[in-house]
């Protein structure tokens, strides 16, 4: 790991005080041997609870599981594993001949050390009903949990339960080093802004054939789209839309467009005095011009989302639903007029005296989040409905449920975070009520039975069958409305070969990638 | 001298107390619940929720008073630590040390190319009067209403688009550093120009100046017997403020060029709430701004020495 020491800097300053156009590049990557990225995210710790995502994305920690683009779990550090008739004990047999970043092979203790910090910190483990982690023997890890849990495997999976190498441990379980096990080991850490990997000659899988790799974040959208115009940046996440017909013209640049499982939702308090009754929440819904935001601002047609997750997510979306719409919904207005909602003389909807105002909070951590509220804004202003938009910090929303103030918020909701849906949908409506990110104030004590009742179902067809079912209920209550799913934006230099987009976005696939040869 | 140094010694522990302790009560009486704003920047926006608040809450003891967290600051600060971040857990002193590294790097070039740009067009201007006086001021005006953000992104499609001369953005080799500290300087020397226009003006006007050219001394010699340390107190000292202000005022250019400077650090470690860092910052920025203070004194009475005569 290298940090950039004040040396390096006084000799920089001094270099470009000197000459200020001399092109020097004394650092060990070089351009050309370098794949360079650039995406939005800063990162600020090596603990993979906190940035883990950087360090997965960038190859550097692998996990037990890993999954496929399907969402599917495939081996991994584990190359198989077993789930006991009870379902409630794990056995996961450890790849032989995996070598840690800083030399010593992976084995079960290493694996239980992991997981055990992993555990004790803030994540999906910490909630997993799990009684131990044994080391069988050397190459065996065993899981013992408390009840049916079949989430675990994609728990599992998440970047904040990467493998390290027990050196990598201070004494309280903080991470010192990144000593891990993927193609590429860490070169230079320099938070918030950059991260340079180098490749693993050692590594058990895929060895990279480039050299480095460096991550740069890029805050402003402006900034990346001209690092890929330019060429000194060779793969670009995250482009605005509006920028994409121009670099489509350009011959050095190949783009990809590719739909994640994340998706722009309305959060509604469904306790609200005028969000309770379902026809309001439903005529909200209808409200919204959902092609409109997807075509005009966010530039991605057929985007637009009327449930919450996308058909690549087979278990939990609706066939059919936009045509069971028009035949069954009445208009917005009806709906509001149906529940004694009339428009005063400023066109505002009224009830007992009450005007139909709303204060919607949506973050500006995603650019796009305070367009879309703006837009819905004018489009509910155009049946009655006043809403006041407030930006402020994603935070706002788990603590806006918590304390009850939330009325309604815009955010854009991971599904993917944890590889199976389901890890999320409990989280969101599992318990009764709903969760930070989720339903609120909404007393569906069925959909929290169907999702727990989850947890334990390994059939296939049964586990469908639930989910299926759980996504109708969401839907035709709406206490979450969804507004458009996400599509990844990417721009990769011609000079780049290889390139796949991950949909889980656990990893940028940098070993899959070569350049080509001049 | 001495005098002076003591005084500044002493508004040094001034605004050291002074700073910190209304950094930490301005920060105290934001709206909203800390931990979560800690929370949402240790994990994401994907991962905060109640549970990391909680979590952030009982590790941080964010629930022990006012009164008591700013009690340890102080004991801490009296033993020269600046404490951890609150969000990445690493010492205050090191993020501080990278960002400021990388903030006085980028001032320090901007001012010198801006001193480069804006002394010789200043004493041009004042030399030759107008119509390139009137010209040069018209082309400040329009740079200094130019938002830098523009600027910058001007010289981006110029250098780093059309000649591919530079890096659009990124640091870490001294190719990076040019296209930001250029953006700045300009900017900076839109102002600064016309300080030395003005100031090299009135001592051209002066009748001490009309005097040594009556005297029979060349253009030259009385430029650099009468006219050069005469025109560079008032300059000198509009530079040094500049630098002050600059090093907290360049989060626009560091977010463009993404430079991990102390603007933009400041920026997000109070979004995040996190206070030491916040503390930190603004107390190393007021010691440099007394520093500075200071060393403009030093360079104005070696410059002019009437004013310690004065004082």
């Amino acid at each position: 790991m290298m940090v950039m020491p004040s040396l390096k800097r006084i000799i920089s300053c001094v270099l470009v005080a000197s000459t200020l156009s001399g092109v020097v590049a004394f650092a060990q990557p070089t351009q050309s041997n370098t794949l360079s990225i650039s995406a939005a995210f800063e990162f600020t710790s090596l603990d993979p609870s906190k940035n883990g995502f950087v360090f997965s994305r960038m190859q550097i920690l692998e996990t037990l599981l890993d999954v496929d683009a399907d969402g599917l779990l495939i081996p991994a550090l584990a190359d198989r594993w077993e789930v006991s008739q009870d379902a409630k004990t794990w056995t996961f047999h450890l790849r032989e001949g995996v070598h840690f970043h800083d030399g010593p092979l992976m084995d079960a203790d290493a694996v239980v050390n992991s997981l055990s910090f992993a555990q004790a910190k803030h994540g999906a483990l910490s909630n997993a009903p799990i009684d131990s982690i044994k080391a069988l023997d050397k190459n065996t890890v065993v899981i013992q949990l408390s009840r049916p849990y079949t989430l675990l495997g994609a728990v599992l999976a998440n970047y904040a339960n990467g493998i390290f190498s027990p050196a990598a441990y201070g004494k309280d379980g903080e991470v010192l080093a990144l000593s891990a096990t993927g193609p590429y080991q860490l070169y230079q850490f320099a938070p918030p802004h950059k991260l340079v990997v180098e490749k693993f000659d050692d590594y058990w899988g895929k060895k990279a054939s480039i050299p480095y790799a460096s991550y740069l974040t890029g805050h402003r959208a402006e900034s990346r789209v001209l690092q890929a115009r330019s060429g000194q940046v060779d793969i670009v996440f995250g482009l605005d839309p509006a920028s994409l017909p121009s670099l489509k013209r350009l011959p050095s640049l190949d783009l990809y467009s590719n739909a994640i499982p994340r998706t722009i939702v309305l959060k509604v308090n469904s306790g609200h005095p005028f969000l309770k009754e379902i026809s309001a929440r439903q005529a909200l819904s209808l409200a919204i011009n959902r092609k409109g935001i997807a075509n005009g601002i966010l530039r991605t047609p057929n985007s637009e989302a009327e449930q919450l997750m996308p058909a690549s997510l087979s278990n939990w979306h609706l066939d059919g639903v936009s045509m069971r719409r028009g035949a069954q919904e009445a208009s917005a207005e009806d709906l509001l007029a149906s529940l004694g909602w009339k428009k005063n003389a400023k066109g505002q909807l009224e009830r007992d005296g009450k005007v139909f105002e709303l204060t919607l909070i949506t973050y500006a951590d995603r650019p796009e989040l305070t367009t879309v509220a703006t837009a819905i804004q004018a489009q509910w202003q155009a049946i009655g409905v006043t809403t006041k938009v407030e930006v402020t910090n994603s935070s706002a929303i788990p603590m806006g449920h918590q304390d009850g103030s939330l009325e309604v918020a815009l955010i854009a909701r991971n599904y993917g975070f944890i590889a199976d849906p389901l890890g999320v949908m409990l989280s969101d409506f599992g318990s009764n009520g709903g969760g930070d990110w989720g339903a609120m104030n909404w007393n569906n004590s069925e959909i929290s039975q169907l999702l727990m009742s989850l947890e334990s179902v390994s059939d296939p067809k049964e586990y469908k069958n639930i989910a299926q079912r759980s996504a109708q209920l969401i839907y035709d209550e709406r206490p979450v409305i969804p507004v458009t799913f996400y599509v990844q934006q990417t721009s990769v230099n011609k000079r780049v070969k290889g390139f796949r987009f991950d949909p889980f976005e656990r990893s940028f696939l940098l070993n899959e990638m070569e350049f080509v040869k001049p | 001298m001495k005098a002076m140094l003591l005084k500044r010694a002493l508004q040094l522990v001034t605004v050291v107390w002074g700073v910190g302790t209304l950094t930490f009560v301005l920060m105290r009486s934001l709206p909203g619940d800390m931990a979560y704003r800690i929370a949402a920047s240790r994990y994401g926006q994907d991962n905060v929720n109640s549970d990391a608040a909680a979590l952030v809450r009982q590790e941080l003891n964010l629930d022990q008073s006012a009164f008591v967290a700013y009690w340890h600051w102080l004991l801490d600060l009296l033993q020269f630590n600046l404490g951890h971040s609150l969000v990445s857990g690493l010492p205050v002193i090191d993020a501080i040390q990278h960002m400021l590294g990388h903030s006085l790097l980028l001032a320090l070039s901007g001012l010198l190319i801006s001193i480069l740009i804006a002394v010789p067009i200043g004493l041009f201007c004042a030399w030759r009067g107008n119509p390139l006086d009137s010209v040069f001021m018209g082309l400040s005006s329009v740079i200094r209403a130019t938002p830098v953000f523009v600027l910058g992104v001007l010289f981006i499609l110029l250098f780093a688009l059309h000649w591919n001369w530079f890096p659009v953005a990124g640091f870490g080799t001294p190719a990076h550093l040019v296209l930001p500290a250029l953006t700045l300087a300009l900017s900076l020397a839109a102002v600064s120009n016309r300080v030395v226009r003005d100031s090299a003006k009135q001592t051209f006007q002066a009748a001490f100046y009309q005097f040594s050219k009556v005297k029979g001394l060349s253009a030259w010699q009385t430029f650099k017997r009468h006219g050069a340390r005469n025109i560079a107190v008032p300059v000198v000292a509009f530079f040094g403020i500049q630098l002050v202000s600059m090093i907290e005022g360049i989060v626009m250019i560091e977010s463009l060029f993404s430079w991990p400077g102390i603007g933009h650090g400041l920026a997000h470690a109070i979004f995040a709430r996190d206070i030491p860092v916040i503390q930190g910052a603004a107390l190393v920025m007021g010691m440099l701004f007394v520093a500075l203070n200071t060393l403009v004194d030093i360079l104005c009475l070696w410059i002019d020495p009437r004013g310690a005569r004065e004082a």
